[in-house]
């Protein structure tokens, strides 16, 4: 039954994130909200893996929710609901590949999509930016005001910010730097 | 049965070496669709993954049954997107497997607190990449800013948001035309 509801899940997520695997990001926060199946802190953790790992990001993530989710089938049928209407969808468009591209409907509608994407990503990455920053926790504990802010962390990315804009290197270097920076200070 | 065994092998080869997803797999489909198979020439490449972009689910999987559909149709199609992920699903499900149980060891633990930054400040890169691109007058910015804090302030349901956009980005096209004719 919880691989039914997995494919469900997935299924919807490939059928409405439009812009690759970053749009599946708020889909996923809100089944890790709404279903409980993993925590927000694992979703952190299996963006970081899927952008480190080859292949599709999208797929990746699927796979890992579904993993952690049910096991190895449940990362299995994951992937499968997120690639299925990708398949569907291109199949029918591949049919009518040029026309697809200059219909002027189609040309609108991917006007407001868009948009509609970009600020669902966002609001996303906020909510992924306060948890890395912000420590709710001790905060609530302590009440103590500067107990909020993570310092620490907040050092690391602002470097990492002007290091990434500054330097053209691959996403998995800044990651492994992330990584052994948490090592050593956090 | 060799011709989709041929895109299967291909397409997974693709997944097994490209990081990153999305924009960055591009190169890895020329060189190998292109340049070492001659499927297709550079242009029709090109014109498949910007289609493939636009679609949604995962980009590769979409570029994927273009050029499957366009050697083998349907079957080959399909072929192609399953090559794409099933290198993916593996190598993720052998490093989900490791790392769960790994989870609870101090080291591994302040690792991903410092990759929890990382992957904050590539995710607000790619924001920035991606507003450049679709964000190009008032309107858009109207329908960022409402998704924006819809999804920031409630828990309305992602997909009907997009939908919605979909229709909005419909009706304010046409209404320019209405305006301009």
């Amino acid at each position: 039954m919880i691989l039914l509801r997995l494919f469900y899940e997935f299924f919807i997520t490939g059928l409405f994130a439009f812009g690759g695997g970053l749009a599946t990001i708020p889909f996923l926060r809100e089944m890790a909200t709404r279903t409980g199946w993993f925590t927000l802190e694992q979703l952190m953790d299996m963006i970081a893996i899927s952008e480190s790992t080859p292949g599709p990001i999208g797929i990746n993530m699927a796979t890992f929710a579904g993993f952690t989710t049910a096991g190895v089938l449940g990362g299995v049928i994951a992937s499968l609901g997120l690639i299925v209407p990708s398949v569907i969808i291109a199949t029918i468009v591949s049919r009518l590949l040029d026309r697809f591209r200059e219909n002027s409907m189609v040309k609108s509608a991917f006007y407001g999509l868009r948009a509609a994407s970009i600020g669902l990503i966002a609001a996303a990455g906020l909510s992924v930016l306060g948890m890395a920053m912000l420590n709710t926790e001790l905060f609530s504990q302590t009440g103590a005001f500067l107990d909020l802010f993570n310092f620490k962390a907040m050092i690391l990315a602002i470097l990492l910010f002007v290091a990434t804009n500054k330097l053209k290197a691959h996403p998995i270097i800044f990651l492994a730097g992330s990584a052994v920076v948490g090592i050593i200070f956090f | 049965m060799r011709p989709y065994i041929k895109l299967f092998l291909s397409f997974a080869y693709i997944g097994t070496v490209s990081f990153g997803g999305g924009y960055s797999m591009l190169p890895m489909f020329q060189r190998e669709l292109v340049d070492k198979n001659g499927w297709l020439t550079e242009m029709e490449m090109a014109d498949m993954f910007s289609v493939g972009q636009c679609l949604p689910g995962v980009i590769a999987c979409n570029t994927a049954v273009f050029v499957g559909y366009k050697q083998k149709g349907v079957r080959g199609g399909i072929v192609s997107a399953f090559g794409a992920a099933f290198p993916s699903v593996v190598i993720t499900l052998i490093l989900a497997a490791i790392i769960t149980n790994l989870a609870d060891f101090p080291v591994v633990m302040r690792a991903f607190a410092g990759l929890r930054v990382g992957v904050s400040v590539l995710i607000l890169n790619s924001v920035i990449k991606l507003w450049k691109q679709a964000i190009v007058d008032l309107a858009a910015i109207v329908i960022f800013a409402v998704v924006f804090l819809i999804a920031i302030f409630t828990s309305f349901p992602v997909a009907i948001l997009v939908i919605v956009a979909g229709f909005i980005g419909i009706a304010v096209s046409s209404m320019r035309k209405g305006a301009s004719e």
